[in-house]
């Protein structure tokens, strides 16, 4: 089994994210960045599946000279080999361009399985996986919450509104997984030490045979025209339980309304 | 005028409610071309024109019930392709994202998701989109004359039926698939169905998060919920601690809430769920930590132990209504 895991470097997602008002860009200098929390249930997924039936986990990422930590941590994990697709030319792809650029690399390794999460910590567009399966000519299992592969089968749990599916499809497919699939592992000391040596291809746009125009900031369609903060709540009265809590709130209702 | 498309999900025989609130607001911005696809979409057309649409096209083939994504995603494609419309706007469900993904990439067009509010300015477009967890809002624009897509969450706009409704034109598609985009195939829908009002719906909702300590305790929101006709939600450190299930998130990989009333207890109000209750109209929240960031916006808070307060309330509710 061959399996390609897409994974992203985001900055941290508990962290303060800003824009640079003349950019209009994501501030990413100076910045906490981790592997996407989202990447590690499908990387696990992707051990699970080789552990028990043998095959190689390719983790593949699209981003600045420095995801190559996340990538590293995808290999410490135990995924055996990375891509790393890093060019300048790159820099503020839109998330078609970012399918586009992912599906040329992941073809490359004419893989059975592709596994995404349903969408990243960071961009959450939710648009690249879909992308990616077009145009390597996959179909698409979404928001797994449980994968099984088998006799040429990708089959999954698929999370809908209260409850969920049970679809399938035949191999080579994408599957995208959700945070319910599995628990993923902390990768161990040995895991760290092991990673520093495997392989990481390193690809640019040219490798890939895209163009410095059709890709980046010059190939992405959507344009930010600027950005004003949202309209925060204000803070109303705090009130300390004496032991009268219900009683108040059982007023406020009243006051509303609602009782 | 502005040819606007609006994807009309149609889900357990019903149009989903995001596909009207798309139609509320389609029907702002230009005339209103609704596509329902699937077993039984013909049975909606009214309801379409109801909310604004001027012409629905319609095909039903169980195709679209049986595979996910790539035949809505085809016929789409094909219906963009010959009519090119300004814009497409498609509802962030489940479906709608998947078929979208595939849509955007198909016909290589730009693609926004997450839309807040949306204006067209003869064929100029601008969409806010909430970043950040939405504390900044920034405006997005499509360039260029094809079609633009653009993606929007459920409860981002309000749905409202027309006080005149229009008898839509309705036009049956002829198209027939081949297997090419019959892949993933769904072979079981397993549908839970709750008591009570759902999360979506329900004009209250009690939430708990991890401050409630155990599983079981969420045995007193359920009870507070019944008094109050509400519906149950919970944060996600909860839903991962496999409390309760996922469908019971609140946040922004969770459902978007709306209600009237938004009772918050032991949830400390990180960014990424109160984006997903914010546009509560009263929210009230019980936290026993004085400087949880979920005071800061909580119309009512009350520094207490929720495992007192929760019974408490839920008693003097049933003692007041008598
Ligand atoms: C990319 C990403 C997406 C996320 N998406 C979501 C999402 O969709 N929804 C979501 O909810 N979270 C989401 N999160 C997680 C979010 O950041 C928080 O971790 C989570 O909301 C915390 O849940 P909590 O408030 O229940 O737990 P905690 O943060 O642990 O808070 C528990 C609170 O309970 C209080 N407490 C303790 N005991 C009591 C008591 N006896 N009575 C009253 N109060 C008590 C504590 O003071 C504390 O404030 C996401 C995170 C990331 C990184
Ligand atoms: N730059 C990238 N490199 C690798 N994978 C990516 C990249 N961007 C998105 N993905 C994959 O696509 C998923 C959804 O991302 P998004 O469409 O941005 O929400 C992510 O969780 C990743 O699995």
């Amino acid at each position: 089994m061959n399996i390609v895991v897409c994974v992203k470097q985001v900055p941290e997602p508990t962290g303060t994210n800003r824009m640079d008002p003349n950019s209009l860009r994501i501030v990413r200098e100076g910045i906490d960045a981790v592997l996407d929390p989202a990447d590690e249930f499908s990387i696990e997924a992707a051990l699970q599946i080789v552990e028990a039936q043998g095959g190689t986990v390719t983790v593949v990422s699209m981003g600045p000279t420095r995801a190559a930590e996340a990538i590293r941590r995808g290999l410490a994990m135990g995924a055996t080999q990375g891509i790393h697709i890093s060019d300048p030319a790159l820099s503020g792809s839109d998330a078609l361009t970012t399918a586009k650029v992912l599906a040329a690399a992941i073809k490359r390794t004419n893989p059975d399985l592709v596994l995404c999460a349903t969408e990243s910590s960071d961009a959450y567009t939710g648009m690249v996986p879909g992308g990616i399966a077009h145009f390597l000519g996959l179909p698409q299992l979404t928001f797994a919450k449980k994968l099984t592969v088998a006799n040429g089968k990708a089959t999954i749990q698929r999370q809908i509104e209260g409850g969920y599916q049970t679809v399938e499809a035949a191999l080579p497919a994408l599957v995208t997984v959700t945070g319910s699939i599995n628990t993923p592992r902390y990768p161990a000391l040995k895991g760290i030490m092991q990673a520093k040596k495997k392989p990481v291809e390193q690809l640019t746009a040219a490798d890939l045979g895209f163009g410095p125009d059709e890709v980046g900031q010059k190939g992405a369609k959507e344009r930010v025209l600027g950005w004003q903060p949202a309209e925060q709540r204000k803070a109303g009265q705090v009130v300390k339980d004496d032991g009268t809590a219900a009683t108040v709130i059982a007023d406020y209702l009243a006051s509303i309304k609602v009782i | 005028m502005a040819k606007i498309w609006v994807f009309a999900e149609i889900a357990e025989g019903k149009v989903h409610r995001v596909s009207l609130e798309l139609l509320t607001k389609a029907r702002e911005l230009g005339e209103v071309t609704a596509v329902a696809l699937g077993p039984g979409a013909s049975n909606h057309t009214a309801m379409l024109g109801e909310y604004g649409a001027n012409r629905v096209l319609v095909h039903e083939d169980s195709a679209y019930a049986e595979y996910l994504a790539e035949p809505a995603a085809q016929t789409l494609g094909e219906l963009v392709t010959k009519e090119n419309p300004d814009l497409l706007l498609i509802g962030t469900t489940y479906n709608g994202r998947d078929i979208a993904a595939r849509l955007n990439a198909r016909l290589n067009c730009g693609v926004i998701t997450d839309g807040a509010s949306i204006t067209l300015d003869g064929t100029s477009l601008k969409v806010s989109v909430p970043w950040y967890s939405a504390t900044t809002l920034v405006d997005v624009t499509i360039e260029g004359g094809t079609t633009k897509l653009v993606l929007v969450r459920p409860k981002s706009f309000t749905s409202e039926k027309l006080v005149t409704p229009i008898t839509p034109q309705v036009e049956s598609l002829n198209i027939t698939f081949d297997n090419s985009v019959k892949r993933a195939h769904i072979v079981e829908s397993v549908v839970q169905k709750s008591e009570g009002p759902t999360l979506e719906e329900s004009t209250v909702v009690v939430s708990g998060g991890r401050g409630l300590k155990q599983a079981e305790n969420f045995s007193l929101l359920t009870a507070l919920a019944e008094q109050l006709n509400g519906a149950v939600g919970a944060s996600r450190a909860v839903v991962d601690a496999g409390w309760v299930p996922y469908s019971y998130q609140v946040g922004q990989t969770g459902k978007t809430v709306k209600p009237n009333v938004y009772i918050a207890a032991g949830i400390s109000g990180a960014i990424q769920h109160t984006v997903g209750m914010k546009g509560a109209k009263y929210i009230i929240a019980i936290n026993s930590d004085a400087d949880a960031p979920i005071f800061k916006f909580a119309d009512l808070g009350i520094v207490g132990d929720a495992l007192k307060v929760l019974p408490a309330l839920t008693e003097e509710i049933k003692k007041r209504k008598g």
